[in-house]
This record gives C-alpha cells, sequence and structure tokens, in this order.
C-alpha cells in the first residue's frame, strides 16, 4: 500500500509539470497584460516598460515559467497586478470555494445517494420512473438558468434568502449556490448508484446475505450499498476537483468571491500569476482527489488490493 | 421592503444556526449609526494610489477620501477651489498657489504646501509605476523624472517649489490656461506623510483629508466608510457612512437592489433597461456622463490614408443610423453624437451640438455616393474591432454593422472582430496591429474641451491610437493651450475641432450616460459628470 502511494505521488510530479506549463503558455498567448492597465489610453511607454521589467514580462517564455517555478517551489505564487500577493488572493479564496464544495458534496452524497438507493430497490415503479424524469429535467437545464431562476424565486420574489453571498460567505448562505451547483451531478450520482444497485441486487452474494436471514436493512447497507458505491466514488471524487474550478457560474450568480471568482477576474485582466497559481493548486487537488479515490476502493471492496 | 428585511433575518439565522458564523459585513447596513447605505463596488484594477488610480470604481473612493485644489461641481461640471486660496499666474505658465488654512487629513497631520509637492513628484517619479504619471506631464523638469526611455535623473520636478508652509509654485514647460481647471482631477491630491512612511500600512487603510474616513478595508470584497466628523471642508457627508460591495456581475447588484440587500447601483446592466422603469419608478437616474464612443481609424494604414479616405470616413459615418441604436439597443442610455466632445461641458465649456452636422447625420443614398467617390471601401470590407468582454459592445457594432449593409445595400460591407479580452484589444489598438476602424471609448479626466481633443488627437498623443497626425489641428490645440481668455481658448479649440470634423478623423458614434438605481431608502442621488455618484449628499431614511 505504502509502495503504491508513493509510486502515484511520483507519477504525480510530470502530470503537475505539463499541466502547469500548458496553463502558462496559454495565458501567454493570450497577448501582453500591460496595456489593458491603463484603460482606455495607452499606458506611457516608460512606465510600461518599467511594469514589464517587474513582472518578468520582458524575459522569454521559457525563462518566465523557469522562474515562476522556482519561486512556486520555496512557497511565492507572485503578485497580481492589484499588487495583491496571489497567496493572499488564495487564503480569502479557496476556503469560501471549499465551504461551497461541501456543501455541495454534502446533497449530492446525501440525497443523490439515497434517491439512487431508493430508486433502484424500486425499479419500474411510480417512485423510480418519476425521479428518473425529475434527474433528466436537472441535467438537461443550464446550471445558471437554474442559479437565476432560484435566486429570483426564492431572493426576491419569496424573500427566503439573500440573492447575494456576503462576504464571509457562512455555510448557511451557501446551501441554495451549493444546490445549485451540485444539481446537475446530483442527478448523476442519482443515476449512476440507482443503476449500480439495481444490478447487484440480483448478483449471488446479496442472495446469500438474504438466505442468512440478515436484516433488510443490513443487507442494503453493507453487502449491496457498499459493493454499489464503487463508480459513485469514482465520479464524486473526479467532481470534486470539477466543483472547486467549475464553480465559475454559480460564483457569478451569487456573488460568492471563491476561486472562480479570482479566476474569472484573472483572466480578463490577462494576470498570469493569478491563473496559473489558482489553476496550479486546482491540479493539485485533482491529483489528490484521484489518488483518494482510488485508495477508497480498496476500503470499498475487499477484493481489491494495491501493492 | 418588508419582505426582504424578514429574509436577511432569516438568512441570519439559519447561518448561526447551521454553522454558528455571525452574519457580519452586509448585514451591518442597517446597523450602527443607522443611516450607512450600501453601494455597488468593483474590485479597483490597480493600488488604490491617487496617481495610479484611472478607472471609475477606484476614482470612486478616491473621490469620497480625498479633497484636492478644485473640485468639479457635480451638477455643471464647473472647477471650484476647495483646498486652494488663490491660484495666480501672469503668463499663463508660472503659477503659484496658496493653500487654504485649517485642513488637516483625517489622521490629525495639517495639509500644507508640502502635502502638494511631495505627492505630486511621487505620481510623477517613474519608480513609482503611477499610471497618471502623464497628467504631470507639463510640469518643467517631469522629463527628467519620467524619462521616455533609460533611468531618470532627477527624484523631484524642477518646477515645483515650497514657498512657505502654505505656499508653492509650479513651473510649466509649455503655457497652459486651463491648468488650474485641470487640478480638479484625483492625481492632484494631497497626501499625508504616511502614505510614505509605511506604504503598506497606507494602501490597506487610505488616509486622506475627504468627507470620509476608510474604516475597514478587505481587498476584493468590501470597504466601510465613515463618516469624517472633523471634516473641515463645506460639503461634509450627509450620511454615516458607505459600505461599498464587490460585485463580480451588475445583474446581481441588480437583483440584490431589487430585493431590498442593497441601496445603490450605479451601473444598471443593459438587460434590465428594459424593465428599470417599471422596477424603480423614480428610483432611476439617467444623466449625461462626460463619456464619448467613438470609432477610430488606422491612420498609419495606407490603405487608410488615401486621397479618397475621408469621404470614405464620411460615406461610413452617414451610413450609421445612430437614432436607431440608441434607441433600440440602448433604451435611451445614449444619445447619438454631433460633435466630439460632450454635453457634460456645456455650450460656453465647449460643446457644440451639431457641429458635425450633415456628416453624422443618417443618409444611405449619400453614404453609398461618398463612399464610391472615396474609391470604396479599402479591400472590400470593413472589420470593426471591439472587445467581447465586457460591456455590450458586441450588440452595437453588430447594430452598427448591420445599419452599413443596409445603407450600402451589401451583406459583406462591415463585420464586427471581436477580441476576446479588453487587455488584448488594448494592445492590438496601442502597437498598430489593427488594419481597420476600432472601437474607441473616452471618459474624460477633466471637463474641458482640451481633454477631449489634445490626448487623442494631437500628433503623438498618449491615446492617439490610429497615429492621426495633422499639423494645423496640432497648431490651433497649441494656440487654445496659450490662450488666457476663456472664451477664446473654447472658439480656438472648435475651431481645431473643425478640422477633425473636415478630415473625419474618427466617426463620433453617441454620448455614454451615466444611470444609478437606489432603493427607497435613500435620497437626493444624483451622478457627477464622471457618473459616480455625489455620495456625500446622499440621504438616508
Amino acid at each position: 500500500m505504502g509502495g503504491y502511494v508513493v509510486r502515484r505521488l511520483v507519477q504525480m510530479v510530470p502530470v503537475f509539470i505539463g499541466a502547469t506549463l500548458l496553463i502558462f503558455l496559454m495565458v501567454n498567448v493570450m497577448g501582453d497584460p500591460v496595456a489593458g492597465l491603463c484603460g482606455d489610453r495607452q499606458c506611457d511607454p516608460a512606465t510600461a516598460a518599467q511594469l514589464r521589467r517587474e513582472f518578468g514580462l520582458d524575459k522569454p517564455v521559457w525563462q518566465q515559467y523557469l522562474t515562476y517555478m522556482g519561486n512556486l517551489f520555496t512557497g511565492d505564487f507572485g503578485t497580481a497586478f492589484n499588487g495583491q500577493e496571489v497567496t493572499e488572493l488564495m487564503s480569502t479564496a479557496f476556503p469560501v470555494t471549499i465551504r461551497l464544495t461541501i456543501v455541495a458534496i454534502v446533497f449530492q452524497v446525501v440525497i443523490g445517494i439515497s434517491l439512487g438507493v431508493v430508486t433502484g430497490l424500486r425499479r419500474g415503479r411510480p417512485v423510480d420512473t418519476g425521479v428518473l424524469l425529475l434527474t433528466l429535467v436537472v441535467i438537461s437545464v443550464p446550471t445558471f438558468v437554474t442559479g437565476l431562476l432560484l435566486q429570483l424565486l426564492l431572493g426576491v420574489e419569496w424573500g427566503w434568502i439573500r440573492p447575494s453571498v456576503s462576504p464571509d460567505a457562512p455555510f448557511g448562505e451557501l446551501i441554495v449556490p451549493g444546490l445549485v451547483l451540485a444539481s446537475v451531478s446530483l442527478a448523476y450520482v442519482t443515476r449512476l448508484t440507482r443503476t449500480s444497485i439495481a444490478e447487484n441486487r440480483t448478483s449471488d452474494y446479496v442472495r446469500t446475505a438474504v438466505a442468512k436471514g440478515l436484516p433488510r436493512r443490513r443487507v442494503v447497507t453493507r453487502h449491496l450499498l457498499r459493493n454499489s458505491l464503487i463508480p459513485v466514488v469514482t465520479f464524486i471524487g473526479a467532481d470534486i476537483g470539477f466543483l472547486m474550478g467549475g464553480a465559475i457560474v454559480t460564483e457569478r450568480i451569487f456573488n460568492i468571491h471563491g476561486v472562480g471568482y479570482q479566476l474569472y477576474q484573472g483572466i480578463l485582466r490577462q494576470n498570469t500569476q493569478t491563473v496559473v497559481g489558482f489553476v496550479t493548486v486546482l491540479v493539485l487537488v485533482f491529483l489528490l482527489c484521484n489518488l483518494v479515490v482510488d485508495l477508497l476502493y480498496a476500503v470499498l471492496d475487499p477484493r481489491i488490493r494495491y501493492a | 421592503m418588508r419582505g426582504a428585511t424578514h429574509a436577511r433575518w432569516a438568512a441570519c439565522a439559519m447561518a448561526v444556526a447551521l454553522a454558528t458564523t455571525a452574519c457580519g459585513g452586509g448585514g451591518d447596513t442597517t446597523g450602527a449609526g443607522g443611516a450607512v447605505l450600501s453601494s455597488s463596488w468593483t474590485d479597483p484594477q490597480n493600488p488604490l494610489e491617487p496617481a495610479n488610480t484611472n478607472e471609475v470604481q477606484g476614482g470612486k473612493v478616491l473621490n469620497m477620501i480625498f479633497r484636492g485644489l478644485k473640485q468639479y461641481d457635480p451638477r455643471t461640471g464647473e472647477a471650484e477651489d476647495v483646498l486652494a486660496e488663490r491660484i495666480e499666474t501672469t503668463d499663463s505658465r508660472n503659477y503659484t498657489i496658496t493653500v487654504k488654512d485649517g485642513w488637516t487629513f483625517s489622521n490629525g497631520e495639517k495639509v500644507t504646501a508640502r502635502s502638494f509637492v511631495d505627492a505630486w513628484n511621487y505620481g510623477a517619479s517613474l519608480k513609482n509605476n503611477q499610471k497618471n504619471a502623464y497628467f504631470f506631464g507639463y510640469i518643467a523638469g517631469y522629463d527628467q523624472v519620467h524619462p521616455e526611455q533609460g533611468e531618470q535623473s532627477a527624484a523631484t520636478m524642477s518646477g515645483l517649489k515650497v514657498v512657505d508652509e502654505r505656499t508653492f509654485t509650479v513651473a510649466l514647460s509649455q503655457k497652459f490656461s486651463s491648468f488650474p481647471d485641470t487640478l480638479g482631477y484625483n492625481a492632484f491630491v494631497p497626501l499625508p506623510r504616511a502614505f510614505f512612511d509605511d506604504h503598506a500600512a497606507w494602501l490597506s487603510k487610505p488616509v486622506g483629508n475627504g468627507p470620509y474616513t476608510v474604516e475597514s478595508y478587505t481587498k476584493g470584497s468590501e470597504m466601510q466608510l465613515a463618516k469624517w466628523g472633523g471634516y473641515p471642508g463645506e460639503d461634509a457627508a450627509r450620511n454615516d457612512g458607505v459600505t461599498l460591495k464587490v460585485y463580480t456581475d451588475n445583474n446581481t447588484a441588480y437583483t440584490d437592489l431589487m430585493a431590498g440587500n442593497l441601496d445603490l447601483v450605479d451601473d444598471v446592466p443593459a438587460q434590465q433597461l428594459k424593465n428599470v422603469r417599471g422596477d424603480l419608478g423614480d428610483r432611476y437616474l439617467n444623466t449625461p456622463a462626460g463619456i464619448i464612443q467613438t470609432l477610430s481609424f488606422p491612420h498609419y494604414d495606407k490603405e487608410w490614408n488615401k486621397a479618397g479616405s475621408v469621404k470614405v470616413r464620411q460615406g461610413l459615418s452617414r451610413a450609421i443610423d445612430r437614432d436607431q441604436i440608441t434607441r433600440t439597443i440602448f433604451q435611451g442610455t445614449r444619445t447619438p453624437a454631433t460633435d466630439w466632445t460632450s454635453p457634460v461641458l456645456g455650450a460656453e465649456g465647449g460643446y457644440k451640438a451639431g457641429l458635425c452636422g450633415q456628416w453624422c447625420e443618417y443618409d444611405a443614398a449619400a453614404a453609398k455616393k461618398l463612399i464610391s467617390e472615396g474609391g470604396g471601401l479599402p479591400g472590400g470590407q470593413v472589420k470593426i474591432t471591439y472587445n467581447a468582454d465586457t460591456g455590450s459592445h458586441k450588440l452595437w457594432v453588430d447594430a452598427v454593422c448591420n445599419s452599413i449593409n443596409n445603407a450600402l445595400d451589401n451583406d459583406r460591407a462591415c463585420v464586427g472582430n471581436p477580441i476576446g479580452t479588453f487587455a488584448d484589444f488594448r494592445s492590438k489598438s496601442t502597437t498598430q496591429k489593427l488594419s481597420g476602424p476600432f472601437r474607441a471609448g473616452w471618459q474624460m479626466d477633466y471637463p474641458l474641451p482640451q481633454n477631449f481633443l489634445q490626448p487623442l488627437y494631437y500628433t503623438n498623443a498618449s491615446s492617439n491610437d490610429g497615429k492621426w497626425s495633422n499639423e494645423e489641428f496640432d497648431k490651433l490645440i497649441d494656440r487654445a493651450n496659450a490662450e488666457t481668455d476663456v472664451a477664446k481658448a473654447v472658439q480656438t479649440f472648435q475651431q481645431a475641432e473643425e478640422v477633425v470634423r473636415d478630415n473625419m478623423a474618427s466617426i463620433p458614434l453617441w454620448y455614454q450616460n451615466g444611470s444609478a438605481g437606489w432603493s427607497d431608502r435613500l435620497s437626493n442621488v444624483a451622478l457627477n459628470p464622471f457618473s459616480v455618484p455625489v455620495y456625500n449628499e446622499i440621504k438616508v431614511g
């Protein structure tokens, strides 16, 4: 097990370097960021040249990348154009987005899996058909439609929530945004669980468990569900990274100042340091999540062993 | 909005129950002081230094926490003395400025002549990377502290001298009679010693001499400003404070206003313009601002700088139905332009309605004729370049192209050429990489006709992206700047503007308005000519 983890961690290094290099190049291709700093007028050449020098933009790209990576290992993510350290931006943005992601994942796990189990056990019944239809609707409606609709209904028409989230972004205010963010994945989790449960219900080990006279509850939770969760865990694990980076739409609608907001602004202002820094961390999160998922397989299915 | 108030409490209760996190930040607007209003904001692009802030959002804050020698009247746009007791000159070149007695910064430090001189020297100095440095370009010795190339050879400008505690002299490198009127711009405000001594601390909580003080500043999300009780000026705040909240999307800010969570929105999203009257009734304002939108041309490109090019540009101008576009796309928040300045200058200040004459009037037949006389469109097609990330530029560029295509009976005469980001758009247009007309927006820095003409059309001027150059125009501008009589100066500026018209250096499209919507808690809301709300005059409750 230990050896496996080490091997996986070593494998991450080239993936990490490749991903950051790609992002670095992509942001660079977008052009000269200094021109955008002076509004609708031209930066005076002397100031522009000095800014370029200070941000290292006058050097060739490969050199910029090497300097950046060198600084990265000393924990220096660079400075954004508004004079804030990128690490400072991260320290305010990531907690917010992590909270939002937790809310979304809780929704996925609690609602998605329960609905999946219920429909999987009652395949073909009205409950099953109803939930299936519902998930189809959720999957086909884009997130921004759900988001704006809920914001308008709950926030303005009925006045149940604040339409925007305050800067502190406590869990309470993140419930509706979290639900919106989770909605599509939630529908997928429901469908995945349902299929998996329905398949495994007829398998030998479940029949054995029932024949042993185990209580139905124990059969479902310990034997049936545990084995059926493998595809679902894979999905949720991959989804964590996706939710953290892909929350741009939801964060914009509800004015949440998280990772999506910083990335969006970073891209608009062509702020290489911000974009590369945040994406680097997201890449790490993604890699780690995948590792955890792989390790979880062993916990869920005792037949799987890593060596 | 009773329902909304309940909602806030419900949300707070929920938050407390779930995470034992109190409802901080925005929840406080109805708390202490009572008369504190909340207003929408976006994150300023540059650090909040006076000479480094060149956009409205940062300017908003500077406007609240600083007062300079002069200030522009929110209604007339006229420059009025604030900290200036006297600004004297005999030759429009050497000025003696006396600062009023009794002014202090909110930390107790006295505002003296040195506060100004130090601030201006800081702003001009190349090593400080101040993006508005060129504002000090008229002061003698600027080229030593801010050379075009290489290292600066002096730390301070030779044209600035402190005479005594309240007096300093300014020597300009050329005659500039309206120099005193430019002093209302944010770059010219005084700075306290704290700014230089502990710069980082000052940036995280700026200290100034205006009607408000910064209470707390969370970068990227919120700034709380409180009324400064000891403010010595006449325009003290009529409310207890302002909370600026950062919104990523102005639609969300508008929704928050509807739900009663926000008091003031100073940028009504284009999508909501249709409903705004119904939603807000008379709590909506739409007034002219000092912003003009034009189409600039690549005069550096031979194709646009031929014998017949003027006619082609005039033809294009006449092919644009400004009336219809401003009515249908902008819902009246833009006014068709008939000159190259802005109505906020007023007739005496240099605005001349109808200066463009027939060349700005829509006439499809005339347009067609002019363009064919001028030798047709270069390459048979014009591509209007714009940035697609902000504003509703795509909408109007497409409309302008439609209008041109219809007028010329040619579906391929005009197409839009979107560029992904503003920064990329700017870098392409400032480095002369565009081969067709491109969008140009100009927001004035101070309400003078000079500001609408010189930076944009003078040979090699800072914002002359199209590299238009005309000797007659340059001469007239120099003459107007040297003219001491205001009326005569304005007249000369208008002559220069006529040169722009006769060459159709750029096509004026429309004047942009500023808009604001507010909750029923507020009254006496107004926008100044820079489309920034006049916060100190707003009454709450």
